[in-house]
């Protein structure tokens, strides 16, 4: 189980796009190894840094209209959400040191 | 310090462990921490590892391999090898999240990663209707038109799988012959969405925020031509993966980490290298399997003679 809640269709507005602080999401889906693969990465990532940065997950497979609406064609896609606005892309799965560098701007 | 480490957690990796843990060595296998199983991973059906006449879905035979290394012993760590200095009798391995780690053998079974094409806008449409994983993404092109390219067996699985979502898939291919397996080329050959695309190579790939086609050079007039698509999938080979291990272990003209003979060892003693990272030919998980067998036992002879003598 993951530590990062989920966030659907009808949730994202408030929860994303309306959140006080930034929030990545984590569009992600069942049949995708990487994303299996870099879940709980991401989840040490917001047990150390929750203060500061939100994350949440968003399964592609039953929240299609989300994901068509950010243009994902590969997953993991991670999209930063700040005061509405998407503001950091990170595609693909990679190790924390490596995602903690790319998120330097919202947990350093 | 550790007896035996073992780097990676393909076929190559598990299976050094389930014989090296057998054999009481106690090792720890360091898995890379968002790529453990390794290539097989980002498969579907595998049909032709020996003992499942109905086929087996990649993911599931890893963490069966997985399961059975643990069963005897071996601790697996969800980290990535950073660097190493192999070069002293005692081998040194660092880790992104989980410090340093010492032992007296290593079995080096890296793999290989994706061979990208090597154009300048494959990495900034990466994402964007550039994929490397055919599993996680043929999702997102329903009704689209797509191209796999390459000409080996992943070339020709994706594109079968790829046609589950979309309504035309081309293979581009620099020759007009395939190296995929025959049963793999006949089942392309019959699926109506596939459509081949004979000598011919992506030399541009074309989109401001999104992909939107490729630019084809005729490998054998010259002649370019641009493609309409929205989905770009590459599938044209993989390299071994040796960047750790630059300037301390010798490799072969193909790239592979170099081997004494059928054995496992590397110019370094102690450290033993297996998988695809040292074959440049047949990359299947049975080869690999077997070439982590072969390590086991090869650091298992040099464990044995380093005790044998200490204690004479």
């Amino acid at each position: 189980m993951s530590a990062a809640r989920s966030v659907t269709d009808a949730s994202f507005d408030t929860e994303v796009l309306k959140s006080s602080k930034p929030v990545l999401v984590d569009f992600w889906a069942e049949w995708c190894g990487p994303c299996r693969a870099v879940g709980p990465v991401l989840d040490q990532i917001l047990a150390e840094n929750g203060e500061k940065l939100d994350i949440v997950k968003l399964n592609v497979d039953e929240n299609p209209q989300t994901a068509m609406a950010y243009k994902i064609t590969s997953i993991p896609a991670m999209i930063v959400f700040q005061n509405g606005e998407a503001v950091k892309t990170i595609v693909g799965a990679k190790p924390k040191p490596a995602l903690e560098h790319d998120l330097a701007a919202f947990i350093a | 310090m550790r007896q035996l480490i073992i780097v990676g957690s393909g076929p190559a990796g598990y299976t050094a462990a389930i014989y090296a843990a057998r054999a009481n060595f106690t090792p720890l296998l360091i898995a890379s921490s968002v790529e453990a199983g390794g290539e097989l991973m980002n498969t579907t059906e595998v049909e032709n590892f020996p003992g499942f006449p109905e086929g087996i879905m990649g993911p599931d035979l890893m963490d069966a391999m997985r399961a059975q290394a643990e069963r005897f012993g071996t601790e697996v760590l969800l980290d990535d090898v950073t660097s190493v200095d192999f070069t002293g009798s005692v081998k040194k391995l660092s880790t992104g999240s989980n410090g340093d780690f010492e032992a007296q053998a290593v079995i080096f079974a890296t793999g290989s990663a994706y061979r990208k094409l090597g154009l300048p806008d494959e990495d900034r449409l990466s994402g964007h209707g550039v994929s490397w994983c055919a599993t996680c993404d043929g999702f997102f092109f329903r009704q689209k038109t797509i191209a796999v390219v390459g000409g080996g067996d992943s070339a020709m699985e994706e594109a079968n799988f790829l046609t589950k979502f979309a309504d035309k898939v081309y293979v581009i291919h620099r020759k007009d012959t395939l190296r995929a397996s025959k049963i793999m080329q006949d089942r392309a050959h019959a699926n109506p969405k596939i459509e081949f695309i004979w000598n011919s190579a992506v030399t541009a790939i074309l989109g401001e925020d999104a992909l939107t086609g490729v630019t084809l050079t005729d490998t054998v007039t010259g002649a370019e031509s641009n493609l309409v698509l929205d989905g770009l999938f590459i599938a044209i080979g993989n390299d071994p993966r040796t960047h750790l291990i630059h300037g301390q272990l010798d490799l072969t003209p193909e790239g592979t980490i170099a081997v004494v003979g059928r054995s496992s060892k590397t110019n370094l003693t102690g450290i033993f290298a297996a998988g695809d990272v040292i074959d440049p030919s047949y990359r299947q998980a049975v080869t690999a399997a077997a070439s982590g067998t072969v390590a086991a036992l090869d650091a298992e002879h040099y464990l044995s003679d380093l005790e044998s003598n200490v204690v004479s």
